[in-house]
């Protein structure tokens, strides 16, 4: 598996690039890149400069919008729910971390293991990765039904709470089913980045005597550092994008408890008709990501992005 | 750990069986649950065996238009990856093959593209959508998935290119093929590993994708599978074997894939991630 799985990867290892002459004989011109180009720019590019017009301009999503100067802006930052919102995100980012990447991360080093039980739990690890955020949703919503779902089953009381009713375990139980559909995701990253640490450096530590947990922690995580960035960096600009599994879930609710920044964003423009408000909403989440995005990799040192670009 | 060969790590054990069990235990709930008559749902423990078997619950999906939903989200999701993938393609042969500061700023653009959630986007694609006349129809989903997927695509795809061998496109040079013949009968061959990969990638994210579907179609004849099991849980509402059911159905032909092509698809979902 580790072998296709680093195709893209192996690609990345800044290996120089063929063809460092400059004249690029032969080479397409560059309309080859266009409909790429026109596409992406119509639908992404022209969206993310209309979305920072749209939070300046009033608009039902019907009519012809108009200008509003910076009036939504003012209104977005005074909306009380706007900032719950903004709070519930940061939250659920934090918590999701902490909860996620520990877990990803002991996960993949196990099934990064040769043993036949953890191959075959690890086939069976990636299920939830098979189902939709609403087919997730809809699942865990009857699961978690306080009369018909798994209180009932087992006759436990304290699993037989209103879980999405009660708004102080609603949040909790988000956090909970988002850690459920996507830790499969990252401990597949995890798995192999520990199977492309070399073997002769567990030998070599054995031949000294570390222990096991000496060995996870002096081998096993600093050569995972370029994959806890990576993981980490998708997990928390992720987590400013985790809608459809909310708004199928809770839809915000009960009250306002899990109303995060996307799911308030699209209450906004699509159930109350401000798609000023929301649009001012959008670009907090565009702001936030690319923030986020361009922090982590400033910190890891990486430069992921830079080093993609050698040899172009 | 690699160490467990000389002795067996039990912590490490108890905790893979632990997370096994918080997998299984739902996506079971779903499987024994769908199977039940609607009736026992009330009566029996939600995790026994059902006494009482029954493919209701898949008579009552089948026969509420599920075959319409699931052959639009084929449509929707064959367009898409097809799109995304002919025209990234293309894109990061120019990036990989013609070294000029036009082909730098583009590539940069798409790299943008990847740092930024573009789900944020979504009211000027509505926009867009309904200014052109696509609001409600299948193009709605396909246009704006594909134009999504592209960065991501063209990043892996070119990044995969860059291994192939100069001499080779020297040789295609020499033997005075032009840039499309070089396409077809190079660049197309030499990538299809990753074309596959990441087109599982795409292909996927097309087929769970939620957003798009709700926001720009509104009508039964253009709903895709993820929207259906959403707008299911309405009409059955009381009905739960019956939305499970439907949830079951729409994991089928995904299960059917990681069986048939386990390898392929767990690297195409780390595509471009893998270290």
């Amino acid at each position: 598996m580790s072998t296709v799985t680093t195709e893209p990867g192996v690609a990345t290892a800044r290996r120089p690039a063929p063809g460092r002459g400059k004249g690029s004989r032969g080479g397409p011109s560059f309309w080859f890149a266009t409909p790429a180009l026109a596409f992406f720019g119509l639908f992404a590019l022209v969206p993310l400069v209309g979305v920072v017009v749209l939070s300046l301009m009033n608009w039902d999503g019907l009519g012809t919008p108009t200008w509003a100067g910076l009036d939504n802006w003012i209104r977005t930052f005074q909306d009380p729910v706007t900032r719950n919102a903004f709070v519930l995100t940061l939250q659920l980012t934090a918590l999701s971390w902490l909860i996620q990447a520990p877990i990803s991360l002991l996960l993949g080093v196990f099934m990064a293991g040769r043993q036949r039980y953890r191959a075959l739990l690890s086939v069976l690890y990636f299920l939830p990765l098979l189902f939709s955020a609403a087919a997730v949703a809809i699942a865990y919503k009857s699961l978690l039904d306080p009369n018909f779902g798994i209180g009932s089953a087992l006759g436990a009381d304290w699993l037989s709470r209103d879980w999405l009713g009660d708004p102080d375990l609603a949040f909790f139980v988000v956090v909970w089913v988002i850690a459920w559909s996507f830790i499969p995701f990252h401990s597949l990253l995890y798995q192999s980045g520990v199977r492309q640490i070399p073997l002769s450096m567990y030998e070599a530590a054995r031949l000294d005597g570390a222990s096991t947990v000496r060995q996870f922690l002096s081998i096993t995580l600093p050569q995972l550092k370029y994959t806890i960035i990576t993981s980490s960096t998708l997990m928390i600009v992720g987590s400013l994008t985790y809608f459809d599994l909310i708004f199928v879930l809770t839809n915000g609710g009960p009250g306002n408890a899990t109303r995060v920044l996307p799911l308030d964003m699209y209450l906004k423009g699509f159930r109350s008709y401000d798609m000023g408000g929301a649009s001012v909403v959008a670009v907090i989440l565009v702001f936030l990501g690319l923030t986020i995005s361009l922090l982590l990799n400033r910190l890891s040192g990486a430069h992921r992005m830079e080093s993609q670009m050698e040899g172009v | 750990m690699r160490t467990a060969r000389t002795r067996p790590n039990v912590l490490g054990a108890i905790g893979g069986w632990l997370w096994l069990a918080a997998v299984i235990v739902p996506i079971y709930f779903i499987v024994v649950t769908s199977l039940r008559p609607q009736s026992d749902y009330f009566a029996e423990n939600p995790l026994s065996i059902p006494s009482n078997p029954t493919l209701d619950a898949y008579r009552t999906v089948i026969e509420n238009e599920f075959m319409l939903y699931f052959a639009n989200s084929v449509i929707v999701t064959l367009a898409a990856t097809a799109l995304t993938l002919a025209t990234s393609l293309m894109a990061a042969y120019v990036v990989v093959r013609n070294r000029t500061a036009l082909t730098r700023r583009t590539f940069q653009l798409f790299l943008l593209g990847i740092a930024i959630p573009l789900q944020a986007t979504i009211i000027p694609v509505y926009y867009l959508i309904v200014r052109m006349g696509l609001y409600d129809t299948l193009w709605a989903l396909i246009l704006p998935s594909a134009a999504f997927a592209i960065p991501l695509t063209v990043l892996i795809l070119a990044n995969f290119l860059r291994d192939v061998p100069n001499e080779l496109f020297e040789a295609m040079t020499v033997d005075g093929s032009g840039p499309w013949r070089t396409l077809w009968s190079l660049v197309l061959p030499m990538t299809r590993p990753a074309i596959v990969t990441v087109g599982i990638y795409d292909a996927l994210m097309v087929w769970n994708g939620f957003l798009f579907p709700l926001v720009l179609t509104q009508s039964a004849e253009t709903r895709v599978l993820p929207l259906s099991l959403w707008s299911y849980q309405g009409e059955f509402s009381v009905n739960v074997p019956a939305v499970l059911a439907a949830v079951v159905l729409s994991v089928l032909p995904i299960l059917a894939a990681y069986i048939v092509g386990r390898r392929q698809l767990v690297s195409g979902l780390t595509a471009g991630f893998g270290k």
